[in-house]
Order: structure tokens, then sequence, then C-alpha cells
């Protein structure tokens, strides 16, 4: 009331201006606490400073560089300004006129007179065999001989290589003679551009990414699964061994962690191969027949056996270090109330592992989805997991953009799921407060 | 045996022997009765045997030989979950997972009850230990004494004949503990349930227990009511053991009915002592004695025992004074004077006269 | 400007260009060459690394195995600026993509390589076809068909492509390299088209379908390799009768390791692997004088003591001896040796930089169905 009146500061009026609080010496209150605070959080970001630019060098850049190198599209707007300013207003229909071939030709004649390391032609080339087979090989066998070249342009073109003449070239050129584009992301969800511009399914026999990213999604969850059944009595034996023992269990369960990759390769192969140790003693034993050996490796078997061994460790360790802390007395305590050994296993203590659980499942689902080393070496054809078609994007095909569009799929991907299993399970509720 | 074996045998221990190793017995011949209603309490310091009894009762642990029975039957085969037996643990055991209201639930409903009647014990149960108003909280949301509530209704609310709790106090601040001892002595009373209670407080076995067994190195050294246990120890653990004592030892020189002469260790002197636990005339003994019921300045005459003491300390406690001793050798002699107007002041360094009685003065076994 | 520098040395011929190593001979040189590691750089390190080490005792050579991701990394360095190698072992096919894309050095083979003794110029030289614009050929080597005779009949062994495919009269696993290169040209050898015909086929759609449709008559029986240390194992472990992998990788376990198999020449794939400069390197003179003497007639006939891959110049396969360990005669184990080139197939690599991308696609696909 009194203060709806008293203008521009009310919440200071209720207290007399003389009554300001002051530090010893005279400073006002407020400014001295401030300063204090301001020394005491520059003292925080500092501790954490190193780490900030460590995870800004090493995490977030890159991987904002790979995202941009999914839509990244240079290579068009740099080789082909000329052509490109005369392709607009090209109905996309018949073949472009002299004009578009005389500027085409203009492009390639300026660009070989660029320093080598700015010539735009060789990536111009490389760019559109992604969209089109063979326009490398007609860029350049151009590039060559377009010197020679004379007027009229698009007869020269044509003799040259058939693709010139080919209306679909040059709906593509005009397509990505932008500096941003989607066709990577088009191309990793098996899908391309027909003849209108429409985004359409490609071929069947040329679709991979999808049914990639759907075996990915199999395999990851069915070795996670299998992780959390092999895991789940091994910690829950560890929790309940004394220290000792627990100790020495743990260090079988980290033994994977500890040998090279080549000796446990050599060591699966050894094991699971069809003249492998397993299968000669099934043979022995009479439970299989020779001719029936099981094919356990260089298949999906192989990817799961594989990788359950490594990623094991990923599931037992936050497991055990749950049911640690888990006190006996909760069991007791169940079981004094009335429940069976069953009902207080799955009422009390299995619902206190679920952090452990989901932390293991998050690891072991994260990383197996992104492993590439071995399911290349033990997976075969059926075992394959989409790292291995982005490691091929990124190191035999050059194909960076491709490769970048799969990476951010999967990294999108990832998080959706994390989200969802937030949602669902809720990573927070299973803290108990 | 029927009702009248459960009437003074409700609970009984034969020859209970326990042994983790094969080699040390933990729990050694142990004999106990515990009747219906009865609250009784398992005292003892540390690695006495006290918990493992409990747990052996509760079934989490198994006799090595002996039987345990419950109202008549042994019970050494049958798992925890059939004895029904309620239990409060040390650290309350409150499940962090699940809301109070489903933590008193979870008992009623591993016994197949219905979901109204089941709301309603839990709400009784709830009411009478005062916790109405918490039953959305998570355990982890309460504080030290009201977990403790909660694991004591959880425990009653399936209504069991016999409740064990593990020193269900421990963890409590010494105000909350005292006001916790009267609430658990209260529902004991009202409820008239058998509770076997395990602490390692002589103060809290004190205060709430019918009776009291005090347990020593795997056995029961007394088995008495509280009261007894102070007034009238049998042996020289339990008087050190159960509240203020002061010892002196000697060897027994003479026996004279329920007197004997007890010369002290160093010629410090002879004293008269009630003979409670001595083999006979020549045999080592400690003789215990109470500080309050040490007397200063005694007329002459009035007790068979005086001697001189130089006073080593004073230590003020509002309602009395502590006075500090040294007397035939042993200077940790404590003498309490009543803070009375009427008192005479005492200082460190005066020799007082001190005198005591000879059925305040028990001859027991040597320690 | 070093691109200047190269064309005056390329201009002035191999005399000034000695001239000019003897000029600055003393200042300490390391140069850091990729190649593919393993038994291969071991050869590479005694035909031509320690010799030239001899002659030169300034210069040292870091040997780095990082080819098998040397497209991927020879972008990195140029991307971000900082070239650190000096020399890289790669495929004509990576060759020409990196030469696309302007990471690496267009090369005047007749300027900066040395003649043939008889005076005949590299680019007569080098075996037909095998000279790339920025590719410096070392090797011919070729993909083969090895078998374990054990498996066979001794009256019914394997002796052509054909029966890579015939699952009926030779039975058992056959494993594959995992990737369309090879297997589609075999698919259509075997399916009685000429070698000469293979990418003129490939290259219609048609041609594509016929090649899937004879791989898919043995695809139960295959398994798949990826690196090329796996062929040779599998078929010595006995997991497969048949298997195709690289004819060094073959004659090592042979011959070397002893395993029980034959080489199948017939329809030989042969490829050409060879030397690629990255442009703004380090040290390029340094490297064009060691490129100089690493690819001349002598060295690379010596080469082929130490590993069964043919030398690339004409010039050399009169001076290829006896195995340096072994002392078997490596000629006869040369892919280009007259009794095993009766029937190859050269890699084309203008068609697989133009028709990979799809092909593999397709390959992938098909491996995934």
């Amino acid at each position: 009331m009194a203060q709806a009146d008293a203008g521009v500061a009310p919440l200071s009026m209720g207290r007399p201006r003389k009554e300001k609080l002051v530090t010893a010496d005279g400073m006002p209150l407020k400014r001295a606490l401030q300063r204090a605070e301001r020394r005491r959080k520059l003292a925080a970001f500092l501790l954490v400073a190193p780490l900030l630019a460590f995870l800004l060098t090493v995490f977030i850049f890159p991987i904002g560089q790979m995202m941009w190198r999914s839509v990244d599209n240079p290579q068009v707007v740099n080789a082909l300004p000329r052509t490109l300013e005369a392709l607009r207003g090209w109905d996309g229909q018949e073949l472009p006129e002299e004009p578009v071939f005389a500027a085409l030709h203009a492009d390639f004649m300026a660009d070989a007179d660029r320093p080598r390391r700015e010539q735009a032609i060789g990536p111009l080339g490389i760019r559109l065999n992604y969209e089109v087979s063979a326009a490398r090989g007609a860029i350049s066998r151009t590039a060559r001989n377009v010197a020679s070249f004379e007027a009229p342009y698009r007869e020269a073109f044509l003799d040259e290589h058939r693709l010139w003449g080919d209306p679909n070239l040059w709906r593509i050129i005009q397509r990505e003679g932008r500096p941003l584009t989607m066709s990577y992301y088009v191309a990793a969800l098996d899908r391309e551009f027909d003849e209108d511009g429409r985004i359409v399914q490609r071929d069947e026999n040329r679709r991979i990414y999808v049914n990639l990213f759907g075996r990915t999604l199999a395999l990851s969850v069915g070795i996670t699964l299998l992780c959390f059944l092999l895991g789940f009595p091994i910690a829950y034996w560890m929790s309940v061994l004394p220290m000792r023992y627990a100790n020495l269990l743990m260090i079988c369960v980290l033994l994977p962690f500890w040998t090279s990759l080549l000796v446990r390769t050599t060591a699966w192969i050894v094991l699971l191969q069809q003249q492998g140790v397993i299968n000669t003693l099934l043979v022995q034993l009479g439970i299989i027949a020779d001719e029936n050996r099981l094919s356990m490796i260089y298949n999906m078997t192989g990817t799961i056996i594989a990788m359950t061994h490594i990623l094991l460790p990923f599931m037992v360790l936050p497991l055990y270090s749950v049911m640690r802390t888990i006190p006996p007395s909760y069991m007791r305590a169940a079981k004094s109330l009335g429940a069976t050994p069953f009902t207080a296993f799955r009422r009390v203590y299995f619902p206190q592992t679920l952090p452990g659980i989901g932390a293991g499942a998050v690891l072991v689902f994260i990383i197996s989805i992104g492993y590439y080393i071995t399911p290349a070496l033990v997976g075969g054809q059926s075992g394959r997991m989409i790292s291995n078609e982005i490691a091929r994007h990124m190191q035999q095909s050059l194909n960076w953009g491709l490769a970048a569009a799969l990476g951010t799929m999967l990294l999108v991907g990832v998080l959706i799921l994390y989200w969802a299993y937030n949602r669902l399970v809720g990573a927070d509720s299973l803290k108990f407060n | 045996m029927g009702a009248n074996g459960a009437e003074s045998g409700f609970v009984r221990f034969d020859r209970v022997q326990k042994s983790y190793d094969g080699e040390t017995l933990v729990v050694k011949d142990l004999n106990l009765d515990i009747a219906r209603g009865e609250f009784m309490t398992m005292l003892g310091p540390s690695g006495s045997g006290k918990t493992t009894c409990l747990m052996m009762l509760a079934g989490f642990e198994t006799a090595t030989f002996g039987d345990i029975l419950l109202g008549g039957r042994p019970i050494n085969n049958i798992p925890p979950h059939k004895r029904g037996i309620g239990m409060v643990f040390q650290n309350y055991a409150l499940f962090p997972h699940m809301t109070v209201g489903e933590n008193l639930s979870f008992p009623l409903e591993v016994r197949g009850m219905g979901k109204a009647d089941r709301e309603a014990k839990v709400k009784r149960a709830l009411d009478m230990v005062q916790m109405g108003a918490f039953s959305g909280r998570r355990p982890a949301q309460l504080s030290g004494g009201q977990q403790q509530r909660i694991a004591l209704a959880r425990a009653l609310v399936f209504e069991p004949d016999l409740v064990l709790m593990d020193e269900p106090l421990g963890a409590l601040d010494k105000n909350l503990r005292e006001r916790m001892q009267y609430e658990i002595k209260h529902i004991h009373n009202n409820l008239g349930v058998t509770v076997v209670y395990v602490t390692h407080d002589q103060t809290e076995a004190l205060t709430m227990s019918d009776k009291v067994a005090v347990f020593d190195d795997g056995k029961i050294q007394q088995l008495a009511p509280p009261d007894d246990l102070y007034e009238r120890p049998e042996n020289a653990f339990v008087a050190a053991f159960i509240g203020e004592n002061n010892t002196l030892r000697g060897t027994v020189t003479r026996i004279e009915g329920d007197a004997c002469t007890v010369k002290l260790d160093g010629k410090a002197g002879e004293v008269v002592a009630l003979r409670v636990n001595v083999e006979g005339e020549g045999a080592k003994t400690t003789l215990s004695l109470r500080p309050e019921r040490v007397h200063i300045a005694p007329e002459n005459g009035r007790f068979p025992n005086t001697f001189d003491g130089r006073v080593e300390e004073l230590i003020y406690l509002g309602d009395h004074i502590r006075v500090r001793v040294s007397l035939a050798g042993n200077d940790e002699f404590i003498v309490k004077v009543p803070n009375s107007t009427s008192g005479r002041r005492i200082s460190v360094g005066e020799t007082l006269r001190l005198g005591w009685a000879k059925e305040d003065c028990r001859a027991l076994d040597p320690s | 400007m070093k691109q200047r520098t190269l064309k005056l040395i390329g201009a002035g011929g191999a005399v000034s260009l000695l001239a000019l190593s003897a000029a600055h001979a003393d200042d300490p040189v390391s140069l850091t060459i990729v190649s593919w590691g393993g038994a291969y750089t071991q050869s590479q390190i005694r035909a031509y690394h320690e010799p030239w080490m001899e002659l030169n005792p300034h210069v040292t050579i870091i040997n780095d195995d990082g080819s098998a991701n040397a497209l991927a990394g020879l972008r990195a360095q140029a991307q971000a600026g900082n070239v650190t190698w000096d020399l890289v072992d790669m495929l004509p096919s990576d060759a020409q993509l990196a030469c696309d894309e302007g990471i690496i050095m267009p090369i005047d083979h007749d300027a900066v390589l040395a003649a043939a003794p008889d005076g005949t110029p590299p680019t007569e030289d080098f075996l037909p076809g095998s000279l790339g614009e920025c590719f410096i050929p070392q090797i011919v080597y070729s993909t083969v068909l090895a078998f374990r005779p054990d498996a066979f009949p001794d009256d019914n062994q394997p002796t052509s492509i054909a029966d890579l495919f015939d699952v009926e009269n030779f039975p058992g696993r056959r494993a594959l390299q995992d990737r369309p290169g090879t297997n589609l040209e075999w698919a259509l050898y075997a399916d009685g088209v000429d070698p000469d015909d293979i990418y003129d086929v490939l290259s219609t759609p048609e041609g594509v379908d016929r090649a899937f449709a004879k791989l898919d008559t043995i695809k139960d029986h295959i398994v798949f390799w990826t690196e090329g240390a796996q062929a040779p194992q599998l078929l010595a472990d006995g997991e497969v009768v048949m298997a195709t992998g690289y004819n060094g990788r073959m004659f090592d376990a042979i011959e070397v390791e002893g395993m029980a198999a034959d080489i199948i020449w017939d329809g030989q794939v042969v490829e050409w692997d060879g030397w690629v400069v990255p442009a703004d390197g380090p040290n390029i003179d340094a490297v064009m004088e060691y490129l100089y003497f690493a690819t001349d007639t002598q060295r690379l006939a010596d080469q082929a003591s130490f590993i069964s891959y043919g030398p690339a110049r004409a010039s050399s396969a009169e001076l290829v001896g006896e195995h340096a360990d072994l002392g078997i005669d490596m000629n006869e184990h040369m892919p280009t040796a007259p009794e095993n080139y009766f029937a190859p197939i050269v890699l084309d690599n203008d068609f697989w930089v133009d028709y990979g991308d799809e092909l593999r696609e397709r390959f992938a696909n098909w491996m995934l169905q």
C-alpha cells in the first residue's frame, strides 16, 4: 500500500537508507560479497578451464566440424561460377544451350590458370562422381583437352564425353550449385533425387544404409542384453564374495581390456572357427556331426560373441559398484517381512540395481553402436555394422560428406535413444531421492 | 507343549552352539527362555555373541548345534520368511526405492492381503508411530528418527508375535534415543508383543527391559531383571559392565555364613564382604562396590569396613559430585557425593574417612 | 614455388639433379616414408632405404605403416596445412583421387626418373598403362586364387577361375575379399567374358547384373576377408578350401611358412602399386633424389629378391634373381613371368575410380542380403 506510491524502487523503501550494511572499512556489504564471490567463481572457472579447453578442442570442435562437413558443398560453386550463372533460368528438361557450354569452357580455362592447390576442377569431378558414375572421368578427360576446344562449345563438349549430353548431369550441377547440400543425407537414407527433383528411394539393389542402421541397432541391443544376462550374475557373485576373491574375479573380467586386439582376435579365431577348438570338441563328443560344424565366426554370431566379450566389463563394473553398496540387510529385511527369496530379489534387490543396469546398458549400447574394428575382423558379411561403412567412407572412398552424414545420423540417433531412455526409465528417478 | 509351554518358554534356546570357522565357538551352550509378551534384551560388548543369537532366531544364521524353539516348535529348518518374526535392523533397512507406504504395505502384499485391508493396516501402523502424514515420502526424505519409527511400524504392521530389534537406536543422537526408548517401551506395553532387543548400551537395556541377558564370550553371564542386575551382579564381568563400579582385589581368608573376610592385595587391609561367588577360603576374589554406597566420615562402628582415602580429583556433575580417591592401593576409587546444601566441602588432597556395609560389597569371582 | 623447382629439375635432367644433391649433401634430412608395413616394407627397406642411406649418410628414413589409410591421412594433412609425410606408397586408383584433389604432386616421369641402362626413357620402360598423372609405379602385384590340394581328389584339382564358381565339382567354402574389385571381374570371366572385354561389359547395367548373378551362385559358400593376412590364414586353418589373396602373401605363406596350397594364375587380376609425393611435403628435393635412385632398374629388380612382386620396369625383369634368404629363383613366382601371365586381367583404375562408388554400394547391398 505504502509501497505502491513509493515510486521507482518500492522494495528498497522497506528499509531506511541509513541502515545500508557496510563492511568494517566502509565498503557496501553487497559489493564486498560480490567481490569475494567473483574471486571464488574465477577460481572455480580456472579449475575447470583446462578440461573445458580440452573438450572444446578434441570433442566439441571436431563434432561440429563433422556436422558441418555433412552439409558443406563448395565444389560446384568454386569450380563453375560462370556456368551456374548461365544455368539460372534453365528449366531442367532439354539439354542447355550454347551460352551455358561457353560459360563451362570459360570456367575450365579459368581453372587451369590457377595455382594447382587452388584448382577446383579435380574436386568437382570427385564430387559429381558421388551423384553420377563416370562424371569424374568425363571431367578429368575434358580438363586435359579443353584448351583445344573451339566454338561452338556445345558440340566440342558432347564430342569429348557422352555425359555432357545427359540432362541429368546438368540437373545435378544446377542442384549442387549451392554452398550447402542435403544430398549426403539423402544418400545416407538410401534415397536419391529423381528427374523432377523429388526425393525417392534408390534401386533396391543399392539400398544399404537404412538396413545397416537397423542391423546395428538390433546387434547393439542384442549385445547389451547378452552382456546384462552374463554380467549380472558375475557382478552379484563378486559383490557378495570377500574382497580378495572379488578382486581376483575382477581381474578375470577385466582381462579382455589388457590384451591387444590382435591377440584377442586370434584367440577367437582359434576357438570359434569351423576347425577350431569348440567345434572340434563338439564333434569329438559326438554332439554335432563332422559335416555340420557350427559357423560361429565371420558372421553375426562372431560379432556378437566377440563384442560381448569385450564389452562385458562395461556392464559388470557399474553393476558391481552399485551392488557393493546394497547392504545385505535389505534382503534380510524383505525375508523377515515374509517375502520368499525370489520375491525379495525381484521386489527389493533387483530394483536397487537398476541404476547400475541403466549405466551399464547405456555404456555397452553406445560403445557397441560405434564399434567397427572387431566386426570387420570377425563379422564376415552379416556381422558388419554402420561404423564399418563410415570408416570405409572416411578412409577408402574419401567421401567425407557421406561419412559425416552417416556419423551425424548415428550421433543424433544415439542422443534420441538416450533421451527416450531418460524419459521412459528416468535416469534421475533412479537415484532414490 | 501347548499353551502352558508357550507361557514359560515362548522362545527357547536349548543348548545352542554356533561356530563360523569350525575352530572357535562364538556362542557356547546357550540356554534361554523368553516368555510371551516379555521384553528381553541381550546386552553385551561387541563380539559377545548377542547378535549371532538374534540372527539365529531370525533365521539368517543356522545353529551349529542345539535347538531354537518358537511357540514350542523347533524352527531350525524353517526359512526366515516363514517364521513370521518382525525385525528392526540397525540401519533400518527401509527399501529406498519404495515410499513409506509401500514399505509398510510390502509384508502385507507378500501375504496376499487385499488392497483395502492393506491400506487400513498401514494407516493404523503409521498412526501408531505418529507418522500418518508421511506415507508418500521416500525414506531418504526422512530424518533418522522418522526412519526409525517407520522401521518399527513396518516390523509391526503384519502383527507378528515376536519382534527382534538389532541395535535399532544406535544411529540416533542422545535425546532422540531416549525419547525412542520410551516410545518403544510404550508400544510394547500396548501391543503385548514379545520383543527381543539387542544392544550394547546398558542404559537402554536397563530402561526398557523386563529381563536382560548379559552376554560375554559367547555365554550368558547373568539373566535377570534390570534392578537385580544392578543391585546384585553375580560375577565380576556383570558388575563391571553394568553401571559404575569400584573394584578391589584380594584373597578370601575366612568364611562365615554369607559373610567372608577378604585380605586385600598389597597388604592394604581387610574387608568384610557379602559372599556371592567365591569358591572357598584361600580363593582369589574381586570385590565390587557401587560408588553411591560408600559413605563419607561414618560414625564409628556403623560399618565393618572403614578406610582412609586421599582425594585426587573432584568432578562436578550438578546433582552430585564424583570424588576420585586413592584408597587401599586403588587410585581409581570413586565416591558419589549427593549435592545437598548440608554437605561438607571436599577439597583435593585432603584425607577422607570412608566406610561401607558388608551387604554392599559383593565378593565375586576373580577377574 | 616448389612446382617451379620441380620443373627446373626436370629440365636440367638427371645430371643437374645429382649436382644439386651434392650442393647440400651435408644438411641432415629425415624422410618419412609411408608404406604398407610387414614384409612389404621390409623389402623396401632392404632394396631401397638401406642402400640409399649408405650412399647418403645425412639421410635418415622413418617408416610409417600408414598406407591402408593414406588417402584419408593425405587429405587431413593437406587440410590442416601441416604435411609431415614425404613419400607415400599407395594404389593407383587412390593416387588418381588424391591427384584430382590436388593433394599430391603431378610427376613428369621422364624428367625426374632414371632412364633404363640402355637409355630407354621411363615412359617407355615402365610397363604399359602403369604410369599415372601423379603416380610412379614400383611393383606389379596380382590377386590370385589359391587352394588346398588336400581338399580335392588328385584327379580333380581346380585349375581355373571357373572352378571357383563351380561348387558342384569343387565343394567347400571360399574366401573372397569384401570388395567388388576383382570379384566382379572374375564373375564375368568365369561366365565366359574375354578378359579384354570385361570392363566394357561391366560399364553397362546388364553387365553388372550378370556379374552379380554369377556371384549369387556361390554366395552361400563365401567367407569374406578384409585384411590381406586373413586370406592365407583361412586357408591354412582349413576354414576354406579356396581363397583369393595377394600373390605376395600367398607366396610367403606357401614358400616361407610351408602352407600346403597351390596358386592358380589363371585370370590373375594385375594391379600396380607405387609412390606418390604429397604436395607441400617438407623435403621435396631430398625425396626427388631418393625417388630417382629407388625407382631405377636395378633397385626395382632388387626388391623382387625379398618379396614376390614383379618390378614395374621392363628393363628390370632380366635382373630378377634368387630370393635373398630362401635361394629360390624368383622369376617363376613373378606375376609377370610368361608362364603365369597367360590370362591376366589388368585392373582398370579409371573404371574403378568412376564406377567404384556405385558398385561398392551395390556390392555392400548384395553382401547384406
